[in-house]
């Protein structure tokens, strides 16, 4: 295969690539972020307690995230029809891959918080501060480093789950690599496609690196 | 200013408040002295209520805090000022996004609130520091924004929850100069607690002297070191305990405006030996500790005309 075949199918496949992880993390921070912070205000001795509902979100969010991605692809193709009204192409999958992100994001936003002293925290309480202020104006800007680095690894990890993605009819470079590196013996193909991934997530990760690292004033 | 009754706090088995009444009269800087585990932290936290406790009652400036409800409380709690161990200072931003924070919390509108900032990081002697970040800052200097932050609401009531124990000791006196310079022009009362003495005898008007949640001993200082026997007086001047048999401890507070230990020597012919004794510079004054030993016919007398004088006398059984 020479450059001028392999450009035309990796171009479109980088494009489905980026627009399957680009709309799942889009979809993962909106339900992911506020979920963490459900996770940290709701437990004992958070800023509202409520150990029964936090017990069930982290339930939940065990489960999500002790299923193989491949299987809960699989495992809620209903709910994906139900919402995109199909299984196949690319925006199909923005469902699945939002699914399975949503709750690793959701613990490394928790983690996040979790590192947010409670000398500031307290210290905001003693100034008068309401619960939804400290939310806002304390925890979420004080762990926004680790956010952000939280969101590198879940996108990193969105781009692997993407690949998987697209064996079962979601496209993107995960399926171009399937098709001719694996099925057609495009080795060249194969290799050319590994190092655009390995590439792109230098890029991200580093891109993420230096953006928490200009957030971070300790 | 501040009335707290019957405080209860435990922790499980732990009994970290058993029954305290504080009262803390406006302007008057009150230290409250204990080592770590006597229930000091604790009740600095139920004045504010960041920790409720279990029983009694809390009134600030009139206002009895622990009957408010939520938003009531948070209202209130603007108008107590908080410092603290290790600042708690917001590293996500500016020396004047810090101080700013308060009002934002309080709806002060943007330019009032940058006139008021300017105005504060003057007060602590933080001027053109606005644009740091915390963590330039030295430990003094992250003080001194923690106050100019708490301070921010024009607050009745500092509470100064170990404000100088992360400090080296020449830092923690230019801190507790800014306190009483604050005290003095603000009319502002401070409730501080603290294990070091040296900050009580430094800058406290009164102290309550606090161990296993109870206070033990509590008044104006001039008043504890004029009593006899008191656990404050003790601990300011370490002298061996028990007393020797025989010996004397004098104590001098308050200056008797003459020589009265010469005085006494000469006049009914005693010898007088100083097996110990040191002098304080406290709040109130310079207060003197001496252990003694009095010799001679007339020592009854002599210890009699001690006290005439204005001397308390403890002697030795």
């Amino acid at each position: 295969m020479t450059w001028d075949e392999m450009l035309p199918l990796l171009w479109p496949a980088t494009v489905e690539t980026a627009q399957m992880v680009g709309w799942s993390t889009l979809f993962t921070v909106l339900l992911g972020l506020p979920l963490g912070v459900a996770l940290v205000v709701l437990d004992r001795g958070g800023l509202r307690p409520a150990p029964a509902v936090r017990a069930v979100l982290g339930f939940v969010v065990n489960v999500g995230r002790s299923l193989p991605f491949i299987v809960l692809m699989i495992a809620i193709i209903p709910f994906t029809r139900l919402v995109v009204g199909t299984t196949i192409g690319t925006a199909a999958f923005v469902v699945p891959l939002t699914v399975g992100a949503v709750p690793f994001f959701a613990r490394l936003v928790e983690t996040s918080l979790r590192e947010v002293g409670t000398d500031v925290v307290q210290a905001a309480q003693a100034m008068g501060t309401s619960r939804t202020a400290i939310v806002w104006k304390v925890l979420l800007p004080e762990a926004l480093p680790g956010l952000v680095a939280g969101l590198t690894v879940t996108v990193v990890a969105l781009i692997g789950y993407s690949a998987m993605a697209g064996t079962l009819g979601g496209g993107g470079l995960g399926d171009l690599a399937v098709r001719y590196g694996y099925q057609r013996f495009e080795t060249l193909l194969m290799i050319v496609t590994v190092v655009l991934l390995i590439v792109i997530v230098q890029l991200l990760q580093s891109l993420g690196d230096w953006v928490a690292r200009r957030l971070s004033h300790k | 200013m501040i009335q707290a009754s019957g405080l209860r706090k435990q922790y499980g088995d732990v009994v970290a408040l058993d029954g305290v009444d504080l009262s803390v009269r406006q302007g008057e800087i009150f230290g409250v002295l204990g080592q770590s585990g006597a229930g000091k932290s604790t009740l600095l936290r139920c004045v504010n209520l960041l920790e409720r406790p279990d029983a009694g009652t809390v009134t600030v400036d009139g206002q009895e805090l622990t009957a408010l409800r939520e938003a009531d409380l948070n209202r209130a709690r603007r108008r107590i000022g908080m410092i603290h161990q290790h600042f708690a200072l917001l590293s996500s931003r500016t020396v004047a996004g810090n101080v700013a924070f308060p009002l934002e919390v309080m709806g002060v509108p943007r330019a009032e609130r940058a006139r008021r900032v300017g105005e504060l990081l003057e007060l602590v002697g933080l001027e053109g520091r606005g644009g740091h970040r915390p963590h330039q800052l030295s430990g003094g200097q992250k003080q001194r924004v923690g106050i100019a932050r708490a301070l921010a609401g024009n607050p009745s009531v500092l509470l100064s929850d170990e404000a100088t124990s992360a400090l080296d000791p020449a830092t923690t006196q230019s801190i507790l100069a800014l306190l009483k310079r604050l005290n003095a022009e603000l009319g502002l009362t401070i409730l501080l607690i603290t294990h070091e003495m040296n900050v009580v005898k430094s800058v406290c008007d009164s102290v309550a002297i606090m161990a296993g949640g109870r206070i033990e001993e509590s008044g104006a200082i001039a008043d504890l070191v004029a009593t006899p026997g008191s656990r404050l007086t003790r601990e300011i001047f370490p002298l061996p305990e028990p007393a020797p048999a025989g010996s004397v401890t004098l104590t001098f507070a308050g200056d008797p405006g003459r020589p009265v230990v010469s005085e006494v020597v000469r006049k009914f012919d005693v010898d007088l030996s100083i097996l110990g004794g040191s002098i304080e510079e406290l709040a109130g004054g310079s207060v003197g500790r001496l252990r003694v030993a009095l010799e001679g016919a007339e020592a009854a007398a002599a210890l009699a005309y001690l006290r005439e004088s204005g001397v308390i006398v403890e002697e030795a059984s």
